[in-house]
């Protein structure tokens, strides 16, 4: 009679490992679980990709708006001087001169720093030129 | 400098170029704007220096790189005359399709430089946003030398109008399509170059059938691709000045286009598919008995020194004819006899937007006396002499009356309402448009026939007796 008694005895020992066993598998993914919580709340496992087209967006909203408030008597200078800014293209540029391993890379850099160059300077300098000569009344 | 220090500072960068906009909403905050463009673009080359920090040798070549262009930009910057500015922004934006082309090719060759991956290995993201900046990029280039050609009178303003061109075009943007996806999946450097040679004809087959007096709309549209093409580099490099740049410029170049085309009455879509002017379009309306009443600069001056307002209506005209410094002249005589003088532009005069202002801002005329359409126009009732310089198509009230003409609905400066029309003019030909101008024929418009500088300066002569 004693041995179904041990049976069941032996039976629930073991499932009493089994389930220790499995909390014990289980137990790695808590702090998995958390990390990954954190991540979410931090914006961590959204793409950056996403950052940057929101950003694009909301550049694309604050250049409308400001672009509007533009006076129509300085639009020559406004397409000079967004020219002039569009040429920060040059951080690419300097990027490909700067670190580039491949002799192409760095030759293809160069010309772009020159040309975007040619851009800054001519750009802001000739935006300046401009909008010097834009004088009130004199009384 | 850390990564996240660098980020902060291309956006401080971003801000100013902002701010930079913001300053030309009106003449005296706009030369400190453009100080805070400068700050910015110096702020976002040091922040690239000292994030890459280059070895000597390339160290040598930024400077020389810089030294270069920056000399060169600097020395055609003092030199270009004003009436060029419109060749000279469309030379611009060419530089910078190129220079975005360059800088693809760049991280395409050197991808480890860029943080995209090693070479061969790419991430798909930036491969992707690579292809459509350099696409743009390239685009932009080769359209905006179209531009100049047209602007600078190497290349007749007539539109050229290849056979089955919209087919064409759109053959070679499907398989531009085709090709970027190839490229983006094999990582092909000669896929690269074959969308950058697609691209580089689609430019000038998108732009050589547009003809000369559209160019303020196609100018516009070549800067906002040229912004467009940067923050497609922008995001292959993910640098926020680059990005909020290209969208601060692709908005400005937009909404330029849409205010250009308003002032045409002229869907953007009909502009981009080109071959407007040129034919002789031929207005069906009655023109009365067509004679024309000519006078002299002594009559001219006459009229306008015992005026008590007059306004001078500019148009391209005085642009080519560089007639601006004796424009000036004559009002200041006129201004002396006590005359009131205003001047009236229209959206769309000259080859580029804000053209006229530019010319007459030159010429020392005070911005305060320079207005435009929608703030003159109810004046031209009140006013003893309105004085057409170089002016045409818009000033043609056939687009306000006449609904069969192919220039109705198109905003006019109504000078046909002044007291005297004083009009000058080589000829009787027609406007840009090819369409007769019912103007000349009105019972209070005089014709002074001549060269737009000539006249003028006949008229100063004439006044000073």
């Amino acid at each position: 009679m004693a041995n179904p008694a041990l049976d069941r005895a032996l039976d629930q020992l073991s499932q009493a490992a089994e389930a220790v066993r499995r909390a014990a598998e289980g137990l790695p993914n808590v702090p998995d679980a958390a990390a990954q919580a954190v991540h979410v709340a931090s914006g961590g496992v959204v793409d950056p990709l996403v950052f940057q087209i929101a950003i694009f967006v909301l550049a694309i909203f604050v250049g409308y708006y400001v672009v509007w408030s533009v006076t129509p008597a300085l639009h020559t200078p406004l397409m000079s001087v967004t020219n002039a800014i569009s040429s920060v293209i040059v951080v690419g540029a300097l990027l490909a001169v700067g670190l580039s391993a491949s002799g192409l890379a760095t030759g293809f850099g160069f010309v772009a720093l020159i040309l975007a160059s040619v851009n800054i300077f001519g750009g802001f300098l000739v935006t300046q030129r401009m909008l010097a000569m834009y004088k009130k009344k004199d009384k | 400098m850390g990564e996240s220090v660098a980020a902060f500072l291309y956006l401080v960068s971003g801000v100013l170029f902002i701010l930079a906009l913001r300053g030309l909403s009106h003449p005296t905050t706009s030369r400190r704007g453009n100080a805070f463009g400068m700050v910015g673009m110096a702020i976002a080359i040091v922040t690239t220096l000292a994030l890459s920090r280059p070895d000597f040798g390339a160290l040598i070549l930024i400077v020389l790189g810089l030294a270069i262009g920056g000399s060169l930009g600097a020395y055609i910057a003092r030199r270009i005359p004003m009436t060029a500015m419109p060749q000279l922004v469309a030379a611009f934006h060419s530089l910078v399709g190129f220079a975005a082309v360059m800088v693809a090719a760049g991280a395409l060759y050197s991808p480890g430089s860029f943080g995209i991956g090693t070479a061969g290995a790419i991430a798909g993201e930036a491969l992707i946003e690579m292809s459509i900046g350099v696409a743009i990029g390239a685009i932009t280039f080769t359209g905006s030398v179209i531009a100049f050609l047209k602007l600078d009178g190497r290349m007749s303003g007539k539109p050229i109008m290849l056979p089955m061109r919209h087919v064409v075009n759109a053959v070679l943007a499907i398989a531009l399509i085709a090709l970027i996806v190839a490229f983006v999946d094999t990582q092909s450097h000669g896929l690269f170059w074959l969308v950058v040679l697609l691209s580089l004809a689609l430019g000038v087959l998108i732009i050589v059938p547009i003809g000369g007096a559209d160019m303020p709309v196609v100018i516009s549209m070549l800067n906002s691709y040229s912004g467009w093409a940067a923050a497609g580099i922008g995001f292959t490099l993910g640098n926020l000045a680059l990005i909020i740049t290209g969208a601060l410029v692709g908005s400005s170049g937009a909404i330029l286009s849409y205010i250009m085309c308003k002032g045409m009455n002229r869907s953007f879509l009909s502009v981009i598919l080109g071959g407007f002017g040129g034919e002789a379009a031929s207005g069906s309306q009655d023109l009365g008995d067509r004679t024309v009443k000519q006078g002299s600069a002594d009559d001219a001056a006459y009229l306008m020194k015992n005026a008590s307002k007059v306004i001078i209506v500019p148009g391209y005209g005085m642009a080519v004819a560089q007639a601006q410094h004796a424009v000036r002249e004559m009002a200041d005589k006129l201004k002396a006899d006590g005359v009131q003088v205003k001047y009236a532009i229209h959206p769309v005069a000259g080859r580029m937007p804000g053209h006229m202002n530019v010319l007459l801002a030159e010429a020392n005329v005070p911005y305060d006396e320079v207005f435009e359409l929608e703030n003159i126009n109810s004046e031209f009732a009140q006013t003893d002499v309105a004085f057409v310089i170089g002016a045409n198509d818009v000033t043609n009230p056939a687009a306000r009356d006449d609904k069969s003409s192919p220039i109705y609905g198109m905003p006019i400066l109504e000078v046909d309402k002044a007291g005297t029309v004083l009009f000058i003019k080589r000829s009787l030909a027609s406007g840009y448009a090819g369409i007769d101008n019912a103007l000349f024929y009105k019972p209070n418009t005089m014709m002074l026939f001549g060269d737009a500088k000539k006249m003028t300066e006949d008229i100063v002569k004439a006044l000073a007796e």
